[in-house]
């Protein structure tokens, strides 16, 4: 058992509503692994459930060989090993930018301010937020916003990264400069998981994508095979919808 | 040419020329404002001329409208009320601490904490569900009787406690609905983030739900400001109780007229402003 992380048999339900049935997944160490599927087949509670921000109810989840979904274990220093970005931001609205970004390493991590200082301004720098770090959340921009919630969640220094279809709620020509910020994590060698619905952008920086149909894992591959030659009816009749 | 000049103003580099919407909105508003202003206009008038038609008028008017005793009482009645604002000053920041912290106790999630949680819950059902003056009297002199040494025997202290213990439940409550308020993916991310469910609380959803309630706190204290004077029924001489002592003394009703208007000349102010908050906030949200 090599992969970073590894999902085995791993069941989620609300209610009578059982929303993963039995999901295997490998995430390898450096891969970008992509998430597609209809809307409700189960993308998002998934990767709630790889963070711990659901329990689940069935299965396991292992991290670095570590069983992490173990019942009663605590979730919090999973967390700060696997950030989530969210599609709708979720930034704190009362605090500027840089504030929203040093909240978590100066409580969880006990780092002051002016130790979080120059890292917080280079990851700020590298993204094009420079100028824009006192700024409150609703000065910025969606994109603006989207990519300060990508800073958040990459101060923590987590090991793997968690997307959940992070450019639906921008507007189209916003949609280019977060995904330019997964293409530079991608090519620092940060471990993703995504769910998205930018078909083209799976096809292009993907190493595995994983059709989700009605909580399970129809259809996994290399992005050209499940692309190219989707093996399963419905795969076919997704993408032939969405492409 | 002449004709050239009008159609070049018309096309608006003079910004002062209102649009042909403008113009008419204007005169919208000048009509409903000439209406409004009869129909204030004819009201007034009418109180004016009916009230002091009424058989007891002379009677009235004397007793409770004297300028003399107005005053001769004013100058007192604003010394006494300066104890109103006193009893105010240090119950309003203890309020804000207990009601905080009731608030806090109906929100822990630790099963081992549920005590505090019931005490929260028990809490405020009890003192929302009493008479203010009730608790004052209660308190005021139930606790006093117990025969405790000065300075422990003063109706200041039981009375601000009474006062305390009542709004207090009423602030958490409004709180908690502020707690309530913000939305569930706000604590996702601080989760996420590896924050506890403490923090989350200090840094993520407590400010947000303060700020919001700040309105409808405002309004508590503006009712507190007012409820100082129940505190009257157990002894402190406070603007009630001094007017009460004039009305007395000069056979007159007049010092409780003096009393209301700086009441009022407090709790107006206060109430528009809070108002204009609670406007501001609504808009903001929309
Ligand atoms: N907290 C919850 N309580 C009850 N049902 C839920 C909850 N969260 C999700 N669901 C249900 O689980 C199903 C899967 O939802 P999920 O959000 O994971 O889908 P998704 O693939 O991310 O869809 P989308 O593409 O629209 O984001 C949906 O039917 C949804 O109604
Ligand atoms: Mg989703």
């Amino acid at each position: 058992m090599s992969a970073k992380l590894s999902l085995r048999g791993v069941r989620k339900r609300f209610g009578d509503h059982e929303v993963c049935k039995g999901i295997d997944l490998d995430v390898g160490e450096g891969e970008m692994v992509c998430l597609i599927g209809a809307s409700g087949s189960g993308k998002s509670t998934l990767l709630r459930c790889m963070n711990l921000l659901e329990p689940i109810d069935d299965g396991a989840i292992w991290l670095d060989g570590d069983d992490i979904s173990e019942p009663g274990r605590d979730p919090q220093p999973v967390r700060q090993r696997i950030g989530i970005v969210f599609q709708s931001y979720n930034l704190f609205p009362h605090m500027t930018a840089s504030e929203n970004v040093m909240l978590a390493p100066r409580r969880v991590k006990g780092l002051s301010r002016d130790e979080l200082r120059p890292q917080v301004t280079e990851l700020f720098t590298r993204f094009g937020l420079g100028d824009r770090m006192e700024h409150y959340p609703d000065q910025l921009s969606g994109g603006q916003q989207q990519r300060v919630a990508i800073i958040r969640a990459l101060a923590m220094a987590p090991e793997i990264m968690l997307f959940d279809e992070i450019t639906s709620a921008l507007d189209p020509e916003l949609v280019g400069e977060v995904l330019d910020v997964l293409r530079d994590l991608r090519r620092q060698g940060m471990t993703m998981v995504l769910a998205t619905h930018e078909m083209g952008f799976a096809r292009e920086l993907a190493d595995k994508v994983c059709f989700l149909d009605a909580g399970r894992i129809l259809e996994q591959g290399p992005p050209e095979a499940v692309f190219g030659a989707p093996r399963e009816e419905r795969t076919r009749a997704f993408l032939s919808r969405v492409l | 040419m002449a004709e050239q000049d009008l159609y070049q103003s018309a096309a608006g580099d003079k910004p002062a020329a209102p649009t042909r919407r403008e113009a008419y909105e204007a005169s919208v508003r000048r009509r409903s404002n000439r209406i409004a202003l009869t129909s204030t206009a004819v009201v007034l008038l009418s109180v004016f001329i009916l009230v002091p038609l009424a058989p007891g008028w002379e009677a009235v008017q004397r007793s409770f409208f004297n300028g003399e005793v107005f005053a001769k009482t004013f100058p007192g009645l604003l010394n006494a009320f300066l104890l109103d604002v006193m009893i105010f000053a240090w119950c309003a920041p203890l309020i804000a601490l207990v009601g905080l912290g009731i608030a806090l106790c109906r929100d822990v999630r630790a099963p081992a904490l549920f005590p505090l949680r019931l005490f929260g819950a028990v809490y405020t059902d009890v003192f929302r569900g009493l008479p203010v003056v009730l608790v004052i009297y209660l308190i005021g002199f139930g606790i006093p009787g117990l025969g405790l040494p000065r300075p422990w025997n003063s109706p200041y202290i039981w009375g601000s406690l009474a006062l305390i213990l009542v709004y207090a439940a009423y602030v958490a409550e409004v709180i908690r609905s502020g707690i309530d308020s913000i939305h569930q993916s706000q604590r996702a991310a601080a989760a996420s983030l590896g924050l506890s469910d403490a923090d989350t609380m200090r840094f993520v959803v407590l400010p947000q739900a303060i700020r919001n309630v700040v309105p409808a706190n405002m309004n508590l204290f503006i009712a507190l400001q007012k409820d100082v004077a129940l505190l009257s029924f157990i002894g402190p001489v406070e603007i009630f109780r001094q007017a009460g002592v004039y009305k007395s003394l000069y056979a007159n009703f007049t010092p409780y007229v003096g009393a209301a208007l700086i009441f009022l000349a407090l709790t107006i102010p206060a109430t528009r402003y809070a108002d204009y908050l609670m406007n501001k906030q609504n808009r903001r949200r929309r």
